[in-house]
């Protein structure tokens, strides 16, 4: 247990040092980025990023994964736009979108739970599904700044003691789901179930009661991320996120979260989601064209895995290398 | 998606409180079926039956549905996605998946646009996109298959590497101006209404459907599909067969690559967003098992069919594109839920 847990604290401390090689690197010819101020922005922009990683993570760790957390944002976001249109108050809608994206993922988890349809399959097609909804909606209008209240617009931005509320929400994710995950029952049945789903019957626990959970609480937070993009950015059509989940998925992975299940950290999860958001602020700055993210991020994913399986294959397997080599 | 390779335990674990149900296995009939209901029983006949009611519905829904040039252009819908169906159907059938095939042909269509831009003709560029999506399939293959690298985050890495290289090279603007010949892989005709893609299609069809069914490949692809250690322990060298699943996977890209580049005649880093979604749904809707193990080309090339008549038939009245893809989403889903709420009613 203690290597694991060594080995664990270790993946998290290069991914730390990355991070912090990176920072070092951009302030050589940009000090201006590692200013308090700067990184608090990078924070806050990255915010969403880190909302839905953290919902991610707990579906990955139970051994799925939801391709829908993009789709179901812009769905709430656009819901949360035109209840602000109807004149519904802030305080309404909030709870409403938390609501609606939990009823979102809820559908996913139902599916993976009752059915036992692979979760990869379930959240392609809803993937779509959920984004054609907001088609359905709107017609495919947008609804712009002018469109949308004041309160509506400035919450997300008003700044509480030298962070803007998202980032607050940030962080206040963060800390609940670090609770979450380290002492609550829930939160051990989530690597309970993805380090041994067969054991995890025999201690009582529900795999696809526990999957539907992951799900729910992905689906909620993407909904409240819904809420807070729409209104930081005052804008709301079809296509807004469009790809995040691919983001997300990479966030997790950067961030050690074990594709097979069972293993990952809060921590990990967050520095992963850091270490996108910083490239994609910084690279405006160090004057590389925009268009490099995607490439960029996608190698990122690629080194990442290949450095968090060199560790975690199990022994059985090399073994099972071995003997093929040899004949 | 990670269930794949555990898909035994997996069932245990999903049936949850009624795992007693596992133990007991698959169940060993007394009395075989003979040959003639298992065909009339089969999801490839159910298909077959909702391809005839879709062709009928859409023929009465629409009066310009059966006419031979419309449907020979509604056949565009689908001739490309197939193409790789087809290899992906047997690269699911192994237990592994590519989600890249989408990045794949923007890569392989940027790289003939640059070709193109450096004055290659069109000889030279059908070799460039065929050696782009054969590089691309290696290098997912590689990572799966020699590293042991989970396919599915590997693809979803390669997707938005390979995606993202066009990006790079095209940023917003497009290569356009290719030569008159190599229209022809997109917009030519080989006899009357037949198109170019059609025959390619058709012959990829044949040649999956002998390698799957017929081959000792194909036998191999179904043994990892249903147990990868049984099959290694049998002398199947199981890394070498998935790299070249992988391999014709990304062979496949490139071919559906060089028929999109030729049929819109021009590259964006955009091109193909989203054929993956529409390339595993077809697989899956002709009836291959995402856990791997079972599935047949027939059943794909229906699913083909049918997916290019709904869109088709709601193109023609007027359905706009994304509402279509609502549909092939609610369709990826139901024809999975169905036969499985179908089997819990039934046990009740």
């Amino acid at each position: 247990m203690t290597i694991l847990k060594s080995r664990i604290k270790s993946r998290e401390a290069i991914l730390a040092l990355a991070i912090v090689v990176l920072l070092a690197l951009i302030a050589s010819r940009f000090p201006g980025f590692v200013t308090p101020a700067n990184l608090a922005r990078v924070f806050t922009d990255t915010s969403p990023l880190i909302l839905l990683a953290l919902g991610q993570m707990a579906v990955i760790v139970t051994k799925c994964i939801d391709l829908s957390v993009a789709a179901n944002l812009a769905l709430c976001g656009m819901i949360a736009a035109l209840m602000d249109g109807a004149g519904v108050p802030l305080l309404l809608i909030l709870p409403t979108v938390i609501a609606l994206g939990a009823g979102l993922g809820a559908v996913n988890g139902l599916l993976v739970w009752r059915l036992g349809i692979p979760s990869i399959v379930v959240t392609l097609g809803t993937m779509t599904i959920y984004r054609g909804t907001i088609f359905l909606l709107t017609g495919g209008a947008w609804i712009n700044a002018h469109q949308m209240g004041d309160a509506f617009k400035a919450f997300p931005r008003m700044m509480v003691l030298g962070l803007p509320v998202m980032g607050w929400i940030a962080v206040a994710a963060i800390a609940g789901f670090t609770l979450l995950l380290t002492r609550t029952a829930l939160g051990r049945a989530f690597y309970a179930v993805g380090g041994n789903p067969h054991a995890a019957v025999y201690t009582g626990i529900s795999v696809g009661r526990t999957q539907f959970a992951a799900f729910v609480l992905a689906g909620a937070l993407a909904g409240l991320t819904g809420y807070l993009w729409v209104a930081r950015y005052a804008v709301a059509y079809v296509d807004i996120a469009g790809g995040f989940e691919l983001d997300v998925v990479a966030a997790c992975v950067i961030g050690g979260i074990a594709i097979a299940g069972g293993a990952g950290s809060v921590a990990g999860c967050v520095m992963g989601a850091l270490f996108l958001g910083i490239i994609k602020n910084a690279l405006p700055v160090v004057g590389i064209s925009p268009f490099w993210q995607m490439a960029i991020s996608g190698s990122a994913i690629l080194i990442a895995i290949a450095f968090n399986a060199r560790g975690s294959s199990s022994p059985g397997r090399i073994i099972l290398k071995q003997a093929e080599h040899r004949t | 998606m990670t269930q794949i390779p555990e898909a035994g335990t997996e069932a245990v674990a999903k049936s949850g409180t009624e795992h007693t149900a596992a133990h007991t296995g698959r169940r060993i009939p007394d009395r075989l079926t003979s040959p003639a209901a298992r065909i009339l029983k089969s999801w490839e006949t159910l298909l077959l039956v909702v391809a005839v009611l879709i062709f009928a519905a859409n023929s009465l829904a629409s009066p310009y549905f059966l006419d031979p040039w419309n449907l020979s252009d509604a056949s565009f819908n689908f001739t490309e996605k197939a193409m790789i169906a087809f290899a992906m159907a047997m690269l699911v059938i192994a237990g592994e998946i590519d989600l890249s095939v989408g990045a794949i042909i923007a890569l392989a269509s940027t790289v003939m646009g640059l070709a193109m831009t450096a004055g290659a003709g069109t000889p030279a560029l059908v070799g460039l996109g065929l050696a782009t999506g054969l590089a691309c399939g290696a290098f997912n293959g590689v990572l799966v298959a020699r590293f042991g690298l989970p396919s599915i985050v590997v693809t979803i890495g390669t997707m938005s590497l390979f995606r993202g290289i066009s990006y790079i090279v095209l940023g917003d603007s497009a290569f356009t101006g290719y030569p008159p010949g190599f229209a022809w892989f997109g917009q030519g005709y080989v006899w009357w209404v037949v198109t170019v893609e059609l025959v390619i299609f058709a012959l990829a069809a044949l040649a999956f459907g002998i390698v799957l069914h017929r081959t000792n490949f194909g036998r191999m692809v179904y043994a990892i599909g249903n147990n990868a250690v049984a099959a290694r322990f049998s002398g199947i060298r199981v890394e070498r067969v998935k790299f070249i699943l992988f391999l014709l996977t990304g062979l496949m890209s490139g071919i559906a690559a060089i028929c999109l580049t030729s049929r819109l005649g021009s590259t964006r880093p955009s091109i193909a967003a989203g054929f993956e979604l529409e390339v595993v749904t077809i697989v899956v809707l002709g009836g291959v098992s995402i856990l791997g193990g079972s599935g047949s080309i027939p059943g794909v090339v229906i699913a083909a069919l049918v997916m290019g008549l709904v869109t088709f038939g709601l193109g023609l009245l007027n359905v706009p594109g994304i509402v279509m893809s609502i549909i092939v989403g609610a369709l990826l889903i139901g024809v999975i839920a169905l036969p499985r709420l179908w089997a819990m009613m039934g046990k009740r």
